[in-house]
């Protein structure tokens, strides 16, 4: 046993690990990424490790080596489940044989996502057992039990963090034993293909089972009830302990159900909780899954007890929750004053700092290049998931929409059967074509539309923290393999017109988008320069401030962050700067340069 | 289930530190969260922090909370909670002042760091008016000129250190110079290390140099 600092993403990891996990799967999204990171980083030799190309084919890969008696872990955000939601709703029926965790990380706010949906219901969709951790120590134990529950009653099972927990760090004790599974091997069996009367079987089996998984998570450890009064409060996940800690500061007590088990809904917990009291509380994120599981058992038994939280307004039902929202809430419940607010500061008007391409991004040089060759030209960009929906800020604004993975392609080809006579650009980055990309590029190819797509290949999954993927040549077990070449992809799939070009050769780029834009059918532009995250930087580039004439063409086209206002004149930000050598391709008075240039 | 029935354990008072580490993406402001944290730890203290991960690191503004005592719950840090702010950036250091304790200590960083918006608009920012609104609202401040630390030790890279070099020798966080060095030496990969503890301790003459 050792203390560790960890981030409950790494302690999910350690505790998968502590738990005999043997193969692990995923495809990157914050908040989730950096479980199946730490996974390859701590591997202590005998666990297989993949970034799979989509959420889908994680969950595959790994129900297979389940399905062979193997403890098995998928990792994804919340809209990874979406996409994985058609093998999981199968695999619910089929069942597994070696445990298996679908780990998907929901995130409130949202912080870093397109929706903000609730992965509990997915649980309740499927009828399989969620867990919601409320800590990083937690989540390193819970870990372990859902592999538990999930051989006991051969189902694979979800578990569900949010942000707060994913990205939170706390002192973990850790074990230094691991638990060690022995694969039986997969056994020939009908029970592992699915058909109509197997599945209506197997309904059946499913609902028998949750009733006793709810007696089950009755006695679950981390399901639990303190405290006493005619007031109560209900709450799990990361509101747990924003809940303990409105207590502390309010010094105050109440009834608290802890709900680490959000279904099958420990219920004989839940009536010993609601035994007694007037009036409940319900503190959680998202949608309101606690609160109306205890509607439902007021109903049921004809308890007359007010259930209050999202349904009634007590609690916001967009955004997160934070401690001082669930302070107030909780002084206002149980009739106390809540802590004096800080006087209000009247702070002074502060810079808004949304999030840009990063100085050097070649996604600004792709965008600028198109922007420039389709000048006057009437046309419509449709952007992806990944940082290039940042170019759709000032002063490129080359995004005109963004939707989910993949969809760019075949948004722009829906707008284009409306409008033929628009140019419709789709812009996908490299490891969201291989993705869910492809099929859309396809379809485009058969059904004969019309549309120009540009891949932006920066050789890396670059949002998420610079993942490896199908055309990078690496996996996760540290092989080099064959790179999967995205030109010779669309190629073979019978796009006719496929360019691959620097998108830095800013006036060959141009060129290339203007002769892609007049093909008649679809055609296709690789934009190939890596991320600036990969590559080295090129020397840094001045300005020459004799040339300079304050004219700030570089700022108002480029919106480059390294690009600053000095005066009347620019500069460049030498700890910004990478070189990319944009700003000296468009700067009228060639007033910028590399070190050559007005080094002062 | 053991927690079950012990009615006067929901809350305990407890003493704890809250530390909020602010600035803009790329800053180096992660790394110094985890050093405050490590040198909690070696102390056999209880550590939660909370990091800015994601899209909002790409020029954004980056927050870390960092809270450190046994009865801790929330990784987030209240309003009005903080014992210090430690800010890379001044508009950053402002715009969490809301955290601040009444009595609370603010180090903070005087280079701006310029948002493309700002660049773009006609509206300047002026760290100046920040750094004064700072001098008008904080009980304890102390400002770290940026140029100086890009002099001393040669690069801005090390803002971080430096800044954690104030606060060791200012004594807010509790931490001693050796402590700090110590959990460089375990967190900072190898060929960082000198110049990260150079900056330190050029970040804790520059304080003490100032206070006498």
């Amino acid at each position: 046993m050792k203390m560790e600092l960890l981030m409950g993403n790494q302690a999910i990891a350690m505790g998968a690990i502590r738990a005999g996990v043997g193969v692990v799967t995923g495809y990157p999204g914050t908040p989730s990424t950096e479980i199946l990171e730490t996974i390859a980083k701590k591997n202590p030799g005998n666990i297989y490790v993949e970034w799979s190309v989509n959420e889908k084919s994680a969950l595959e890969v790994a129900a297979g080596a389940a399905y062979a008696g193997q403890r098995t872990m998928v990792t994804m955000k919340q809209v990874g489940m979406n996409v994985a939601s058609d093998p999981l709703m199968s695999l619910a029926y089929i069942g597994v044989k070696g445990g298996m965790v679908i780990v998907v990380a929901d995130d409130p706010g949202p912080i870093s996502s397109q929706t903000e949906q609730d992965s509990r219901h997915f649980g309740i969709f499927a009828k399989l057992p969620v867990f919601d951790p409320s800590s990083p120590e937690e989540a390193y134990l819970m870990i372990g039990d859902a592999f538990e529950y999930s051989e006991k009653y051969n189902t694979p099972v979800l578990f569900r963090p949010t942000t707060r927990v994913c990205h939170a760090y706390a002192t973990v004790q850790v074990d230094e034993a691991c638990y060690q599974s022995n694969p039986e091997g997969f056994i020939k069996d009908s029970k592992w293909v699915i058909f109509p009367r197997l599945s209506y079987f197997n309904h059946i089996k499913i609902e028998e089972r949750q009733p006793i998984l709810s007696k089950d998570f009755s006695s679950y450890i981390y399901n639990s009830v303190i405290g006493t009064g005619k007031k109560g409060i209900a709450t799990g996940g990361i509101s747990y302990a924003y809940t303990r800690e409105a207590l502390s500061t309010l010094k105050s007590e109440c009834k608290l159900f802890k709900v680490a088990t959000p279904h099958p809904f420990p219920e004989e917990l839940a009536l010993e909780f609601l035994e007694g009291l007037e009036e409940v509380l319900v503190i959680e994120e998202l949608d309101p899954v606690i609160e109306k599981e205890l509607v439902y058992l007021c109903g049921k038994y004809n308890l007359k007890i007010n259930i209050m939280g999202k349904l009634t307004k007590h609690i916001q039902n967009a955004g997160e929750n934070t401690v001082d929202s669930v302070t107030q809430v909780i002084a206002k419940f149980l009739e106390i004053e809540s802590p004096k607010p800080k006087e209000v500061m009247d702070l002074p008007s502060l810079p808004i700092r949304p999030p840009v391409l990063c100085a050097g991004c070649p996604h600004r040089a792709s965008f600028y290049a198109v922007k420039k060759a389709m000048k006057g030209i009437k046309s419509v960009f449709s952007g992806d998931i990944g940082c290039y929906t940042l170019g759709n800020a000032k002063p490129l604004e080359m995004v005109d929409t963004c939707l989910c993975m993949g969809a760019g392609i075949t948004i722009a080809q829906g707008l284009h059967r409306v409008e033929p006579n628009t140019i419709n650009f789709a812009f996908v980055g490299d490891s969201t074509f291989f993705h869910t990309g492809i099929p859309g590029v396809i379809n485009a190819v058969y059904n004969e539309t019309d549309i120009v797509l540009i891949v932006l290949d920066n050789s890396t999954t670059a949002m998420t923290g610079n993942q490896p993927h199908p055309g990078t040549g690496r996996t996760m077990m540290g092989n080099v393999t064959e790179k999967i070449d995205i030109s010779e992809v669309l190629k073979a799939v019978g796009v006719k017109h496929v360019v691959t070009i620097n998108p830095f050769d800013l006036e060959n780029a141009m060129k290339e988008v203007k002769i892609a834009a007049a093909f008649k059918g679809i055609s296709a532009i690789v934009f190939k320069a890596p991320c600036i995250a990969v590559a080295p930087p090129s020397p840094l580039f001045f300005v020459d401030n004799a040339k300079c004439t304050g004219c700030k063409k570089c700022i108002k086209e480029l919106g480059c962050p390294a690009i600053v206002k000095d005066g009347n004149k620019v500069k460049i930000d030498q700890a910004l700067c990478y070189g990319c050598t944009l700003c000296e391709n468009i700067c009228p008075f060639h007033a910028i340069g590399g070190t050559d240039v007005g080094k002062k | 289930m053991l927690e079950k029935n012990k009615i006067n354990e929901i809350y305990k008072e407890e003493k704890m530190i809250n530390c909020i580490v602010t600035g803009v993406g790329g800053q180096g402001t992660v790394l110094a969260s985890k050093l405050i944290a490590q040198s909690a730890m070696n102390k056999g203290m209880k550590v939660r922090t909370s990091e800015t991960i994601g899209m909002s690191q790409r020029g954004g503004g980056v927050v870390s909370h960092v809270r450190i005592g046994d009865e801790i719950h929330s990784p987030l840090i209240n309003l009005n909670s903080a014992d210090v702010i430690i800010g890379f950036e001044p508009a950053e250091a402002v715009r969490y002042l809301p955290y601040l304790k009444d009595e609370g200590t603010v180090i903070v960083a005087n280079n701006p760091i310029k948002p493309v918006t700002d660049s773009l608009s006609e509206q300047n920012y002026n760290s100046d008016e920040m750094i004064a609104y700072l001098i008008d609202n904080v009980a304890h401040l102390f400002v770290l000129d940026a140029e100086t630390v890009f002099a001393e030790c040669g690069s801005i890279k090390v803002l971080n250190t430096a800044l954690l070099g104030v606060t060791a020798a200012s004594g807010v966080l509790g931490f001693s110079m050796e402590e700090m060095e110590k959990s460089i030496h375990e967190k900072v990969r190898e060929k960082f290390i000198d110049m990260n503890i150079q900056a330190l301790h050029f970040g804790a003459e520059t304080y003490l140099r100032r206070k006498a």
